[in-house]
């Protein structure tokens, strides 16, 4: 990733933009932490695919140089510490050392389990988790000072289940991988065909451990053994649960009838894709492109909009205390520009993002939910994830 | 007999011209579709679609020459300014625009044309005589608007992302004030006497009301409608009357309405419903009519502003965006 040429740019257009300001106010710092663990990237099943090395970090650089141009005017001066540390490294001990020097504003791009564990050291911190997708965080398990960017599992199986029924494709089966991941996923489809009125008709697990990629003759057993596999009575579309990417996209086309697939591969539902370029996102996916070399993947989206909340927050309240900045943020003062064509703003039972959700085929945009017609007294897009009357959150 | 009918016959039609002739001030209506690569032409008076032509790569902002004679149409996609004449409706030569032009204002003599380059954060400046860039102003985040002073002396522009509406001067091209306003600015319109700017924020639901000489925000206009989402509620496009009745014009985007704003109040007092996605807007010349651009309608619609109602739709092609009105 090569940032620096871009820094040195924004550094010399604020430069340019600064001669009509005014320094009355005092300069306020803003450190922001973005805390993750090095880990194995996810290699993807397709050979088309890059396995992306640095998924995240760039877009909370980008969304950094966004929001620096702004503080830039205001005497406000952002600044991002990235602190990997090692897949089996102490978290708990780096996040505790962290807070006693001071640190009050983190990007947390950690599972469920890493969030839990540290969601609790201190109160007077801001964490914007950004990777974990667990409906238990919003629930049982959410925490006061811990607000989440991503769509958990149940918007998103929402969003998927909305289209579905638009469609009228309410008969599926369901395909469930060998992962705890997959069998989570699982249960948000279930949920969501529940709550729309999809008929799950059969399901299967898939057990196989996956074999290598690429090989001389592969194409001949899958042929013989997904048609096997898929011989479900009959149904509209064929849900997959599979979010490592083992098996899904050996489904699409092999399948006994011929049924779109949908779920983790085929029809997915996703806070971002490349193919988004509607409501001004041509600007931000060329920004990160630019910045990046590559293109802005959904967890890259969730730290451009993590900084940018945060950037938010400080401009309009002058302050970098996390308690100001929480309540201004759950406030119905905080609007985000997310290029999504409404204004993002934060569930205040559960400090979870509200936002549309893109349902993508691999090359294209296929539809945005929440789907026309599916109606809600605060905001269509509570239809989507746990509404407040069921949310399982006391914290907030 | 039949010389008897034949003479009755012209009498009554020369009665019938007669009785119908009324000054017809002949006026046209350009249309850019963004996603069909087309202007759209409207007769002013019949108002209908008489003619579609075709243009480059998604076409946005458009303005007139001075003359009246050509169409300075944004190809965004094809990063140049496209030069339409309005007799011929052949494009007969490009401008230089820097990357993705989105809007453009033209200087009250007609030889600026100032540029928003939506990609590269630059307002370029390109004289249309010599046809050639004179400078590239840097500007913040995704520049869009962009608001001409009546007096010729100051550009506001606006910065989507960065949320902010700069003043440039423009005999020093340079930016002497940077105001905050609410996320994400789309257009900056002065008002006819110069004092004040609006600008819209998209996102953050509100016209600021920037008093042009202090350039501070004096006012701020939110927007209500009775069982309408407030999230849908996204103003973009404004047009603010020169015919000494007080009132601003405000699209309001997926909230598919106008704002009919008091300019001594800042009172809304009136939404009128016109299509989906309405995001710009323009007065026919005599300021009697509003015709307005409904992006996901694929349609315009047209106010009569004397009865303050939307009398017709007319079909356009697929996602609407600028308009000009000739003369």
């Amino acid at each position: 990733m090569n940032s620096l040429p871009l820094m040195r740019s924004v550094c010399a257009a604020a430069a340019i933009l600064v001669c009509g300001l005014s320094f009355a106010q005092t300069r306020l710092e803003v450190d922001i932490i973005y805390l993750a663990r090095q880990e194995q990237p996810l290699q993807p099943l397709s050979l088309l695919d890059m396995q992306i090395e640095d998924n995240g970090l760039p877009g909370g650089v980008l969304g950094l140089n966004d929001t620096q141009t702004t503080g830039s005017f205001l005497n406000q001066f952002y600044n991002l510490k990235p602190v990997i540390i090692d897949e089996t490294a102490d978290l708990i001990a780096t996040y505790r050392d962290l807070v006693a020097k001071g640190g009050k504003l983190f990007i947390a791009d950690l599972n469920a389990q890493d969030i839990q564990a540290i969601a609790g050291i201190e109160e007077d911190v801001l964490i914007f988790s950004i990777r974990a997708k667990d409906d238990v965080l919003r629930n049982e398990a959410c925490r006061s000072n811990v607000l989440h960017i991503p769509p958990s599992r149940a918007m998103l199986a929402d969003a998927l289940a909305q289209y579905l029924l638009w469609k009228r494709w309410t008969r599926v089966v369901l395909v469930t991988g060998r992962h705890a991941a997959d069998k989570a996923y699982a249960a948000a489809l279930r949920r969501a065909a529940n709550r729309f009125g999809l008929k799950i008709i059969e399901e299967k697990n898939w057990t196989s451990v996956p074999g290598a990629r690429r090989t001389d003759s592969g194409h001949h057993s899958l042929q013989q053994e997904v048609p096997v596999f898929t011989q479900f009575k009959d149904h509209d579309v064929l849900l997959v649960a599979d979010e490592q990417d083992e098996f899904g996209e050996y489904l699409p086309y092999r399948t006994t009838r011929a049924r779109p697939v949908a779920g983790t591969q085929g029809l997915k539902p996703t806070s971002w894709h490349r193919s988004q370029e509607q409501w001004g996102a041509t600007q931000i996916q060329r920004r990160f492109s630019r910045l990046a070399d590559r293109s802005m993947t959904e967890l890259d989206y969730a730290a451009w909009a993590a900084v940018r909340s945060f950037g938010e927050a400080v401009t309009n309240t002058g302050s970098n205390e996390p308690g100001i900045l929480r309540e201004y943020l759950l406030s119905k003062k905080f609007k985000l520009a997310g290029f999504k064509g409404v204004p993002l703003t934060f569930r205040d039972w559960n400090g979870q993002l509200r936002q549309p959700i893109l349902v993508v085929a691999p090359r294209m945009l296929v539809t945005v939910s929440p789907q026309k017609g599916f109606l809600h007294e605060r905001s269509e897009l509570d239809t989507l994830g746990y509404d407040k009357p069921e949310s399982g959150c006391n914290s907030f | 007999m039949l010389k008897f009918c034949i003479d009755r016959i012209w009498i009554v039609l020369l009665c019938a011209i007669l009785g119908n002739i009324q000054p017809v001030f002949a006026y046209e209506v350009y249309i850019s579709n963004e996603k069909d690569n087309t202007i759209s032409v409207i007769d002013g008076n019949t108002l209908e679609l008489v003619e579609t032509v075709s243009v480059g790569e998604r076409p946005r902002g458009i303005v007139l020459s001075n003359d009246g004679k050509y169409l300075y149409i944004c190809a965004s996609d094809d990063d140049r300014i496209e030069v339409l004449d309005l007799s011929s409706k052949q494009i007969v030569y490009n401008l230089p625009s820097g990357p993705d032009p989105e809007l453009m204002s033209l200087s009250t003599d007609g030889s600026l044309l100032f540029v928003a380059n939506e990609d590269d954060n630059m307002v370029t400046v390109i004289d249309t005589i010599q046809r050639s860039k004179v400078i590239e102003i840097p500007v913040g985040i995704e520049p869009e608007g962009i608001g001409l002073s009546p007096d010729g002396k100051w550009l506001v522009s606006t910065s989507e992302t960065t949320n902010m509406a700069h003043f440039i001067n423009i005999e020093s091209l340079k930016i002497t004030d940077n105001v905050l306003v609410d996320t994400r600015p789309r257009v900056a319109q002065y008002t006819p006497d110069g004092k004040e700017v609006w600008v819209s924020s998209e996102i953050g639901g509100t016209v600021s009301i920037i008093d042009a000489g202090t350039k501070s925000i004096k006012h701020k206009i939110e927007f209500e409608v009775p069982g309408l989402r407030p999230e849908s509620i996204q103003p973009v496009g404004i047009k603010i009357a020169s015919d000494g009745s007080n009132k601003a014009y405000i699209a309001l985007g997926p909230a598919a309405r106008i704002a009919v704003v008091d300019t001594t109040t800042f009172e809304v007092e009136k939404y009128l419903l016109v299509g989906l996605r309405v995001w710009n807007l323009e007065f026919s010349p005599d300021q009697k009519r509003l015709f307005t651009t409904n992006g996901v309608s694929g349609d315009v619609s047209v106010i009569d502003i004397e009865k303050q109602r939307v009398v017709k739709s007319i079909k356009v092609g697929r996602l609407p965006w600028g308009i000009a009105v000739n003369p």
